[in-house]
């Protein structure tokens, strides 16, 4: 059998930009953050106060309390990315995707909050008054299972879990999917709703977090010699996957191809980088090597760009050691910029963002970028967007753990 | 406790801790069928009438109960 081409052709998103594809893109080009205070809980005594935080949705009004109450709020946020998804890539939601369909989401944490409400109980009132909703909502599964309910979803399913590396990781083990034809369709969705006040204090524990507290909005700044962590956030994005011919037998339009996938791990310590980007750097050539395309054809790379102080500088090491001279021409960003880090809903979330780059010719800028450090000294778009023809574009996540997942997607 | 009064407290339970649609909830009104509570749920229900109503039950009091009015008089019973 022929390996199959894969193409995207449905996008859904909710995200501290907006709550559809369109407003997103907007927000992106724009270069407008999506940092703010913490609303979700009292953060006041927290040594750090703000985070990306989806806007502007009741879960109770979207899907009802009664089912809303099922759900903890990584559920909801992935129901409602996939609807967007299911209808732009031209399904019609009243009939169930059947078995045809497979599954991947990608997750850092799962459900966080419910592991910590259940904790709450237990020490106050008992294991008698856990709620029997506990377990369903906290296993790291919980997306997959409930969209694939939801939508019915009967092919082939899994869930990722490589930390920020986690649906970058989905989306290429879904496309293997379908060039191996197991399935010709594939949902795969991204989602973190990992903000509480437990996970706020952990990663500043570590410090990992951005604490300049007095303008959240400039606090994540990617590459700027003035970075100090990154800003939690969260959100969902689900993009349907499919073979070229299946696109090509349903008529219907598709944003690219996904032509490249290439993982690694940096085997080195579990939460820093590998000295000079290394594991990244593997990660980087085995995509490309999967594209079958050569380093200067890349047009746009969309950087894992955290705003930590050890992230960006090895990866700006490792696209150096890649592309060499290129290194200085090629258009990088960082959408995280204005997003915050949606950890394992990242990957997701800039397969999307950098689709669009392609498809609209246009680069989102990597925004707060004022003080260049002399060690990150490449072409980060900063501040505004650049019109500029793209062909391929690049997507890069790396995760705690030493995880490296990098994609590459196609014009043709 | 009136057989009523006992309904009254189901119902707003129903409602406010489930988010049942109050329009659904009578006394023939079936558990599973009609007010869409799956095994998951009843653990729930059991769990907010024993708060409520200060009882406890035990799970082989609950093989009988099907719909609204069995589980009215159950607590009833107990009460």
């Amino acid at each position: 059998m022929t390996k199959q081409r894969v193409v995207v052709t449905g996008l859904g998103t909710i995200n501290p930009l907006g709550n559809n594809v369109s407003d997103t893109w907007k927000k992106l080009v724009g270069g407008v953050s999506g940092i703010d205070y913490i609303t979700l809980f009292d953060a006041s005594d927290l040594p750090v106060t703000f985070a990306g935080e989806v806007k502007n949705f009741d879960a109770n009004e979207y899907m009802g309390k009664q089912n809303a109450r099922k759900l903890d709020r990584s559920g909801h946020l992935s129901i409602f990315a996939a609807e967007e998804a299911i209808q732009d890539a031209g399904f019609d939601l009243s009939k169930p995707l059947g078995e045809d369909f497979g599954i991947v989401f990608g997750t850092g944490i799962g459900g966080i909050g419910a592991t910590e409400d259940a904790v709450r109980v237990y020490d106050e009132r008992g294991s008698t008054r856990i709620s029997p909703l506990a377990i369903t909502q906290l296993m790291p599964n919980s997306s997959t299972g409930q969209v694939a309910i939801k939508y019915g979803i009967q092919g082939p399913s899994l869930t990722i879990t490589t930390a920020c590396a986690a649906s970058a990781n989905a989306i290429g083990e879904a496309k293997r999917m379908i060039e191996q034809n197991i399935v010709d369709k594939v949902l795969v969705g991204g989602t973190e709703s990992g903000t509480t006040s437990m996970t706020i204090g952990a990663f500043a524990q570590i410090k990992a977090l951005s604490k300049q507290n007095d303008e959240p909005q400039k606090a994540c700044k990617p590459f700027d010699k003035n970075r100090d962590g990154f800003v939690m956030a969260e959100g969902s994005t689900v993009l349907i996957l499919e073979s070229e011919s299946s696109a090509k037998d349903r008529n219907v339009e598709v944003y690219g191809y996904i032509s490249g996938y290439g993982s690694s791990t940096d085997a080195y310590h579990i939460t820093a980088p590998s000295e000079g980007g290394v594991g990244a750097l593997r990660a980087m050539e085995k995509a490309i090597s999967n594209a079958d395309i050569s380093n200067e054809k890349i047009d746009y790379i969309n950087a894992h760009g955290t705003s930590t102080p050890a992230n960006d500088l090895n990866e700006t090491l490792a696209i150096k050691s890649l592309m060499n001279d290129y290194a200085y021409e090629v258009n990088i960003s960082s959408t995280k910029s204005m997003t915050g880090h949606l950890l394992g809903g990242g990957g997701a979330f800039e397969a999307m963002a950098s689709l669009l780059t392609m498809k609209n010719n246009q680069i989102p800028p990597t925004i707060n970028l004022n003080d260049s450090d002399e060690d990150c000294d490449l072409n980060y778009t900063p501040n505004h967007f650049v019109d500029k023809n793209m062909d391929h574009v690049m997507s890069n996540s790396f995760g705690f753990g030493g995880h490296n997942a990098v994609l590459i997607f196609s014009k043709q | 406790m009136e057989v009523n009064e006992v309904f009254e407290k189901v119902k707003t339970l129903f409602e406010e801790e489930l988010g049942i649609d109050s329009e659904k909830i009578n006394m023939d009104a079936k558990l599973e069928e009609d007010l869409e509570i799956d095994s998951l749920g009843i653990v729930e229900v059991v769990m907010a009438f024993e708060d409520e109503f200060e009882i406890e039950i035990d799970d082989e009091e609950l093989t009988d109960v099907g719909t609204v009015g069995q589980a009215v008089n159950l607590l009833h019973s107990k009460l």
